[in-house]
């Protein structure tokens, strides 16, 4: 089958973070996302656990150029302060279209 | 009663004895908690149950009676923040923004504090005035307002504009609950009220002590943490409420309000906030450090309120209209 090779951005932080997190990927261009509850401990030990309401894990499915936007956008303004962990994976997209940008002009 | 039989008696209560043995749940480290979305359902059960009493028993009372309870309280709402904050940037050496964030958990109010506060007055015979939950939802906002303010003033804005914050607080849940509440409860009459009180009104204090008993257990998660947040922390967290007890209970009878209802304002403006103004904090003065506050505000002042504050500000309320 057909597949596309893309990004997939995993971000887990507190829970409080994901209505700003989300709204701010939007703004820079993702075209969804996947949010769910997450448990665990980190090095911040339990901060990320302590306002009540479990921890939060977001998923969003881009190309290179916005990865790295994503990921400069997390270390400017959540990194410094909150319990944010985020990664990326090299994924093939079934129906990958979809996440790539159509081409300007 | 003395003071000291009145202890006992507390102490002895059902909300008492529930908190232990949560607290005894975690020491002895048994897994069990509450499901989250029973503790979840029973705090909106709460909620809900105290503002549709609150709204019924509305109807009943006069302007003049409630004018003057409603001043002090907002009074109440703006004097808290200031003063918790003053004490513990000056004397307790915080930052701005750590200052600011406890002081946004002072300045609010804990409901279930003010159940509490409810229950035990009835319970010794003081019945509050039926309008004390409509207080209860002005004092919910100034004071997280007042004390996230002066730390936006001091250290700058986190990430959100005043326009969020406020949709915020007045849009979560103990606002829609309770102000939903009290309009349903003023607006469904006699026969409505009569309707929902088997629900509403005789489940209430057993919801509440199974509410208590998972308060119990998540307070007892944060006592490690009470060495970490200093002694000073730990005399603010009952040093704090008996000023701001004694505060309450003084305005609650200087405006007019019976020894039951100025024991509950007593505890209102001695509680803090441990579900609006956390978040609220968090994302407002990210650099805030919330082991302080949700330790204070969870582990230390909730079970003192409980356990002797409300004892005592009756007491006082007690001694204040000479009876």
């Amino acid at each position: 089958m057909h597949t596309v090779p893309l990004t997939l951005i995993t971000i887990v932080g507190e829970a409080v973070l994901a209505e700003p997190l989300i709204r701010a990927l939007h703004a820079l261009g993702v075209s969804g996302h996947t949010l769910s509850e997450a448990r665990g401990q980190g090095s911040r030990g339990r901060r990320t656990g302590e306002i009540p309401g479990d921890n939060v894990r977001i998923e969003t499915i881009v190309d290179a150029a916005l990865a790295d936007r994503i990921f400069a956008l997390l270390a400017e303004t959540y990194f410094p302060n909150y319990a944010v962990v985020a990664w990326s994976t090299a994924i093939q997209v079934v129906r990958g279209e979809k996440y790539v940008p159509p081409p300007r002009g | 009663m003395s003071l000291g039989e009145i202890l006992a008696a507390n102490l002895l209560s059902p909300i008492v004895l529930a908190f232990a043995l949560g607290v005894v749940t975690r020491l002895v480290r048994s897994e069990f908690q509450l499901p989250k979305d029973l503790y979840s359902a029973l705090s909106i059960y709460l909620l809900f149950a105290l503002g549709l009493k609150g709204g019924h028993e509305l109807t009943h009372a006069s302007f003049d009676a409630i004018a003057g309870p409603v001043l002090v309280t907002l009074l109440l709402g703006c004097v808290t923040p200031l003063t918790s904050f003053a004490v513990l940037r000056y004397a307790g050496n915080f930052s701005d923004a750590d200052a600011a964030a406890i002081a946004a958990h002072y300045g609010s109010v804990s409901a279930v504090t003010f159940i509490a506060a409810q229950t035990f007055a009835t319970s010794v015979g003081a019945v509050p005035e039926g309008f004390m939950p409509t207080l209860l939802t002005l004092l919910e906002s100034p004071g997280i307002h007042i004390a996230l303010a002066i730390g936006v003033l001091k250290v700058g804005a986190g990430q959100r504009s005043s326009g969020e914050l406020l949709h915020e607080v007045l849009t979560g849940r103990t606002m829609i609950l309770l102000v939903g509440g009290l309009l349903v409860g003023v607006l469904m009459g006699e026969r409505g009220w009569s309707a929902v009180s088997p629900f509403f009104d005789s489940g209430f204090k057993g919801a509440l002590t199974l509410f208590i008993l998972e308060m119990g257990i998540v307070a007892a998660d944060r006592l490690h943490e009470l060495r970490r947040v200093g002694l000073f922390l730990l005399g603010f967290g009952v040093g704090m409420p008996l000023v701001h007890g004694v505060l309450g209970a003084v305005l609650g009878t200087f405006a007019g309000l019976s020894v039951g209802g100025a024991t509950v304002l007593a505890a209102m403006a001695a509680s803090a906030s441990y579900i609006a103004a956390p978040p609220a904090t968090r994302m407002t003065l990210p650099t805030a450090n919330p082991t302080y506050s949700l330790t204070a505000s969870l582990a230390i002042t909730f079970p003192f309120n409980v356990v002797l504050g409300i004892p005592i500000y009756y007491q006082v309320a007690l001694l204040l209209q000479g009876k």
